[in-house]
């Protein structure tokens, strides 16, 4: 097992995230069990594992949507769930309801909205000039009056990025951003995160392996504990650990080019 | 003819109990339609009958038992389901039938003569009385003014809720106040359908609304006025034929939403030819 040792000596307050130690139980059965991890700020860190490996709630911790069982987590210092406007975050796009009744700039509108309850809240101009810009640096500007239920899967997904750039954020988490969208949305979608890293910390959980190469600048992979986490180079002994069988690694149809990226 | 239907103070008094409702139903009904909590209503509406029979049993208003224990519901389901210890439905399923249950256990235990529940189970808008109008007018007010105070955050919580409890805002807290809201409308409506066929009046208006508009204000206002209309026009068919309101409403807004179903299905067929 080969751990970031790298990284753990440096201050706390360079990381995005630190975990230490990290159980999470669902009852009494763990989901993820001793994870130590840092993310440096501006690192682009790609997370992947089998189905069931705890790549999601390992996400969720970091959210602060589940609690831990034992050890310690910190967003820039602060306890998840407590973060505010420091995460923006990029959900998956399978659990919204594509039906509901809303704009594609209303949307990323709602990123803008503050943790405090301001009676009768309007979205000033200058909010929604700021959307637009989102909306812009994505991409889909021209779309801004549609309604979400026309938008394709790869709109839909650069739409939920708008939204958690508009929370103006320092660190971008998105749970398998090219999941639901063709493969020329997705690495349009790639490209984008591969720009906005310039500024901000980015966490991505994908299934998109060839992706993970070629994009992450380190990786992260998790089968109930962390089985590995350094440089981005994805190897047949880490493949073999992660899915029991290396041909697994391949398996969305892409033509092994992990190594020779590097 | 109609006009001089007027003149009497029942009359009138159901017009307003219809308008009251039909406010309370198009703005919630919206909501629990979205956040598929149509189950959970009824679950609120029925356990609310412990509170009726509370009421009946220590001689005080029912309808102030049926707040009390309906709040109460919301908030233990409310409580339960965010727990997540036990599934929700099952909790549901349980509080529904333990609230009826109760009721019935209290009014058995209600000295002389059982008294006549089914103006509760099944409504009774032409008996509505002043006193009643008043209360349903107050909720009325406190649904619509929590609603439109915070209705920013309402669409950011109906749209995505885990979205934005990430970025600081009290979803939990909404949760409950919605819960809350939620039995504030079950009172308001028991005087005009009644606890069992409430959620005809949540369901059919708001489904009905939601084929037609397409910005979630409009949709609510369209589904007001929707069951405003059901609602008078199953009070005209009641009087005229004579039979209880509150079935008459419900059946009416059943075979609208029915009609509106059918007809969209037809048109949406022959867009795809």
């Amino acid at each position: 097992m080969i751990y970031a040792t790298n990284v753990s000596d440096m201050q706390d307050c360079k990381n995005a995230v630190s975990i230490h130690n990290l159980t999470v139980k669902y009852r009494e059965t763990p989901a993820i069990a001793g994870v130590s991890l840092d993310v440096q700020e501006g690192d682009y860190l790609g997370i992947i594992g089998p189905n069931g490996g705890g790549k999601t709630t390992l996400l969720k911790a970091i959210l602060g949507l589940v609690s831990p069982s034992c050890g310690e987590i910190t967003v820039y210092g602060k306890k998840p769930g407590k973060t505010g406007k420091l995460i923006g975050y990029v959900p998956q796009i399978t659990g919204l309801d594509k039906a509901f009744p809303i704009t594609v700039r209303e949307v990323v509108l709602t990123g803008m909205l503050k943790p405090s309850f301001a009676p009768f809240h309007k979205y000033t101009k200058i909010d929604k000039e700021k959307a637009d810009a989102y909306l812009n640096k994505v991409g889909i500007y021209k779309l801004k009056d549609r309604m979400i239920s026309q938008l394709s899967g790869g709109e839909f997904q650069r739409m939920l990025i708008a939204r958690a750039l508009a929370v103006e954020p320092k660190l971008l988490i998105l749970d398998e951003p090219t999941a639901s969208v063709d493969v020329s949305s997705g690495d349009q979608i790639f490209s984008l995160l591969k720009e906005l890293n310039q500024s901000m910390t980015i966490i991505m959980v994908t299934h998109d392996l060839l992706a993970v190469s070629s994009q992450v600048k380190t990786l992260a992979c998790m089968k109930g504990r962390l089985v590995y986490h350094g440089g981005n180079e994805l190897n047949e002994e880490i493949a073999k650990a992660l899915y029991g069988y290396p041909i697994d690694l391949f398996a969305h149809g892409a033509q092994p080019r992990a190594k020779e990226e590097q | 003819m109609l006009l001089s239907l007027f003149q009497y103070q029942f009359v009138q008094n159901a017009v307003i109990a219809s308008i009251l409702a039909s406010i309370v139903c198009g703005i919630i009904g919206v909501i629990i339609v979205e956040k598929k909590l149509i189950m959970m209503s009824g679950g609120i509406a029925h356990t609310s009958y412990g509170g009726v029979g509370l009421g009946y049993l220590f001689g005080f208003e029912p309808i102030i038992g049926a707040l009390f224990i309906s709040i109460l519901a919301a908030l233990g389901i409310g409580y339960i389901k965010r727990r997540g210890g036990t599934r929700s439905d099952v909790v549901i399923g349980l509080f529904w039938s333990l609230g009826m249950a109760l009721g019935i256990l209290f009014i058995a235990m209600t000295p002389g003569y059982p008294p006549d529940l089914s103006s509760y189970l099944f409504g009774s808008i032409l008996s509505v009385t002043r006193g009643d109008l008043f209360f349903m007018a107050v909720f009325t007010i406190v649904v619509v003014l929590v609603i439109t105070l915070l209705f920013n955050y309402w669409k950011a919580y109906m749209f995505d809720e885990e979205f934005a409890s990430i970025i600081g805002i009290k979803t939990a807290f909404m949760e409950y106040l919605l819960f809350v809201l939620i039995a504030m409308s079950v009172v308001v409506l028991i005087r005009v359908v009644g606890i069992i066929l409430i959620l005809a009046l949540f369901t059919a208006p708001t489904a009905i609304a939601g084929l037609l508009a397409k910005n979630l204000k409009l949709r609510m206002v369209l589904s007001i006025i929707i069951g405003a209309l059901f609602c008078f026009v199953g009070l005209w068919i009641s009087y005229v034929f004579n039979v209880a309101s509150g079935a008459a409403i419900v059946i009416l807004s059943a075979i609208g939403y029915l009609f509106v179903y059918i007809f969209y299905s037809i048109k949406f067929r022959n867009q795809m030819n």
